[in-house]
């Protein structure tokens, strides 16, 4: 039963993989005959979303990774043109070195740039800066019905339907990226720990205007009086002036180096009560009370988990998932409940962050929204979890929020549409460009993203 | 646009599922926990007209969406692997497939002949076996899906009260074990349900055995499977220790088990 050309693709938590064809991209001339071929199609960049976005069980993914040329920078206007399956790590290596940075970016280099445009994906910037699609000059897409260059003017409804579009419209196959100039690989970071969820409301909000990057991490076993007690990190890309003399001699340098590889998944998941205890302890009492002006490097600040590949392992063999949702600014009582709820089913939280977007940006399935985001990554297995995420879904709906597609494997599908209330313009545009319906992943079956 | 197409989500929650044994009690009321999650459409597939109706009905009332019957024997193999190919070809995809037909049948010596312990393995064993052959094939195609196969302890370890349906039962749980390694690298997975006594229209009137559980609680274990990813499911779980000893009985004692 086992063809050789089909692979299991699984998404970075690790759980329910499906099988396809793996057509690994090496031209887009080739995707025409994918389009009219029998069976469904999805791209595929890093396999970084959390869920089964990129995978489509029985159809065909687009392995986009091959296709990563770097073809253009210009560098004294800082754009850059790249092929849609070109990673964040290799633009860096070679943007960096010039001077510049990107614009936006997510907790991971290791993500392909058309993956990072159909999630319309956000970074530590987002209060301030928005969300990637703002720094997209153009986009080349290939849809079914033929080629799309696509720009803000250019057929804006499909230009703002691919961003956030999780690859519904077809694939990313070139973009254009408007880069932010640095002085250095650096960047200076303030330090605050505070005790309670509200104080680091507090702090995060008066830091909006402050800090061009901010992030709180939370620790989710706290319970009473230090409920989202946590550890919020601030800073700006590092001037010349505010380096050493050692590190002035280069301070462009970055050859950034993966220190440790998880090589096996082990058979039970490393990630459990006990060293949840130990790990977030250790990270809380480790941070200081208030710290300012540290330098830290670029991977260090913006890509920590970066330096241990393939850390989704330690889950174990039943995988992990993340639940990141964003409600607006007043709905703060939303974040409290879903750090209460999961405490009460009894399922640890590993990783927990707390971040505030600014407005959105104007494409119908984009996820971010002015308000809070949360984001709790949950090892899966417990019987408590799936009630008590289905719970939160619908207090975040009902508070005018949403679920992050990139990261989801489980939402209820009925509320999608009162999530995304945009759903309709998308699946319009959608139709139009893939009017019988080549196109679809798992995720898009699962909450019925084209119905 | 291929329509109606659906998938497990990663809690192991499916919204489209069929059954075959469309009346099993345990069946039912895992449609009915399933059914205030994700579940969305169901197919019952079963010997009965009758009762598949009003197992129709109470899902429908339980929320269900969809909910549609179709008559298959297990032992008429044939036919019922043409319905079984159709029922898959029309809903599209299957997230989940639960193969609960079955029947106690009899063991006593007086009574059994050639003609009924042929009709007890082919309605325990054959019967399903065959089935699952042909549902692995379309799960495989789609590169994902899931199959729950009612197994019981009775084909743990085989004892007199209940041998033919015992031994039936045991070769359906080596079948199903050894299709699933060979499923592995598919998408295709079988996970294997071993109930220990249920109160259900299946042991109507008979003594209940120590450890004796209710279909609902049978339903909430194999929820927890799901759940948890697993490939073995004992309902209740001690069962699984106490037949790690069990097995290892001398046949002269297990000979004198009262039941
Ligand atoms: C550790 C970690 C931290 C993260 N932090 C953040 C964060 O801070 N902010 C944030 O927004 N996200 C974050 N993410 C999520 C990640 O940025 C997104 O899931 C992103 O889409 C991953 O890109 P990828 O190349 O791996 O895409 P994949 O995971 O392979 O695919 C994701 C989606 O993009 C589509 N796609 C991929 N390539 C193309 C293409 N060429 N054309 C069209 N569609 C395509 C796929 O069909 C799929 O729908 C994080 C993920 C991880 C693992």
């Amino acid at each position: 039963m086992n063809k050789p050309t089909t692979t299991t693709f699984v998404g970075w938590g690790r759980s329910n993989g499906s099988v396809s064809r793996h057509h690994v991209l090496h031209s887009d001339s080739e995707l025409s005959a994918l389009y009219t071929g029998e069976d469904s199609v999805i791209a595929r960049g890093l396999g970084r979303a959390y869920g089964d976005a990129a995978q489509s069980g029985g159809g065909v993914v687009i392995d986009c990774t091959q296709f990563s040329e770097i073809i253009d920078l210009d560098l004294s206007l800082g754009r850059i043109r790249v092929q849609g399956g070109c990673s964040f790590e290799e633009m860096l290596r070679y943007v960096v070195v010039r001077g510049w940075f990107v614009p936006v970016t997510p907790g991971t280099s290791f993500v392909t740039v058309g993956g990072a445009i159909a999630a319309d994906v956000h970074g530590k910037n987002h209060h301030r800066d928005g969300s990637i699609a703002n720094y997209i000059e153009e986009l080349v897409l290939v849809s079914p019905d033929g080629t799309h260059l696509l720009s803000r003017t250019s057929d804006p409804d499909l230009f703002w339907a691919t961003c956030g579009g999780m690859g519904m419209t077809g694939v990313i196959v070139e973009a254009t990226l408007q880069l932010v100039p640095i002085e250095s690989a650096y960047v200076t970071v303030d330090t605050d720990r505070t005790n309670d969820l509200d104080s680091c409301m507090e702090l995060l909000s008066s830091g909006d205007e402050r800090y061009r990057y901010s992030v709180a991490w939370v620790d989710g076993r706290m319970k009473g009086r230090h409920l989202g007690r946590s550890v919020i990190t601030s800073g700006d890309h590092a001037k010349v002036a505010d380096l050493t003399v050692q590190q002035r001699h280069a301070p462009l340098a970055y050859d950034p180096k993966q220190l440790l590889r998880v090589p096996l998944t082990p058979p039970i998941s490393m990630v459990n009560n006990l060293t949840l205890l130990g790990f977030n302890e250790l990270w809380y009492r480790r941070s200081p009370e208030h710290r300012e002006g540290e330098t830290q490097t670029i991977n260090t600040f913006f890509y920590p988990l970066d330096m241990l590949g393939g850390w989704n392992r330690l889950y174990g063999p039943r995988g992990f998932t993340q639940y990141q949702f964003v409600i607006p600014f007043g709905e703060e009582e939303v974040v409290r409940y879903a750090l209460e709820r999961l405490q009460q089913a009894g399922c640890p939280s590993s990783l927990v962050v707390l971040k505030r977007f600014g407005a959105a940006d104007a494409a119908p399935m984009s996820f971010p929204i002015a308000g809070w985001t949360l984001a709790l990554d949950i090892p899966l297995g417990s019987s408590s979890l799936a009630v008590a995420l289905d719970d939160l879904d619908r207090h975040v709906a009902n508070a005018g929020g949403r679920v992050y597609l990139a990261k989801d494997g489980r939402v209820r599908p009925e509320l999608v549409r009162t999530m995304y209330p945009r759903l309709g313009e998308f699946v319009a545009q959608c139709q139009r460009v893939d009017p019988k319906g080549k196109i679809a992943s798992d995720l898009s079956r699962r909450i019925g993203l084209r119905d | 646009m291929t329509k109606d197409v659906e998938v497990n989500d990663v809690t192991g929650m499916p919204q489209t599922v069929i059954v075959i044994g469309g009346s099993s009690d345990i069946a039912l009321a895992t449609l009915r926990v399933l059914a205030s999650r994700r579940l969305e459409r169901v197919v019952l597939l079963g010997r009965n007209e009758e009762t598949l109706t009003v197992a129709a009905e109470t899902l429908r009332g339980a929320g269900v969406a969809e909910v549609s019957t179709a008559i298959c024997d297990v032992t008429e193999i044939a036919p019922a692997t043409a319905t079984v190919e159709k029922v898959m070809t029309e809903l599209g995809s299957v997230d989940l497939v639960i193969v609960a037909a079955g029947s106690l049948g009899d063991s006593n010596l007086e009574v059994i002949d050639a003609e009924n312990v042929a009709q007890t393995i082919a309605a325990n064993f054959s019967g399903p076996a065959a089935l699952m052959a042909t549902i692995s094939r379309t799960l495989s195609r789609q590169g994902s899906g899931r199959m729950i196969v009612l197994s019981s302890v009775a084909g743990v370890r085989v004892r007199k009260a209940n041998f033919v349906y015992g031994s039936a039962k045991a070769g359906l749980d080596g079948f199903a074990l050894g299709l699933d390694d060979a499923l592995v690298g598919s998408g295709a997975s079988i996970m294997i349900v071993r109930p220990g006594f249920v109160h259900s229209k299946m042991t109507l009137g008979m003594k209940a055995a120590p450890m004796s559980l209710t279909p609902e609680a049978v339903a909430d274990e194999i929820v927890k499977g799901l759940e948890r990813g697993a490939q073995i499911v004992w309902a209740p779980p001690k069962l699984k220790w106490l037949f790690a000893v069990l097995v290892h009985l001398p046949r002269g004692l297990w000979r004198r088990m009262p039941r």
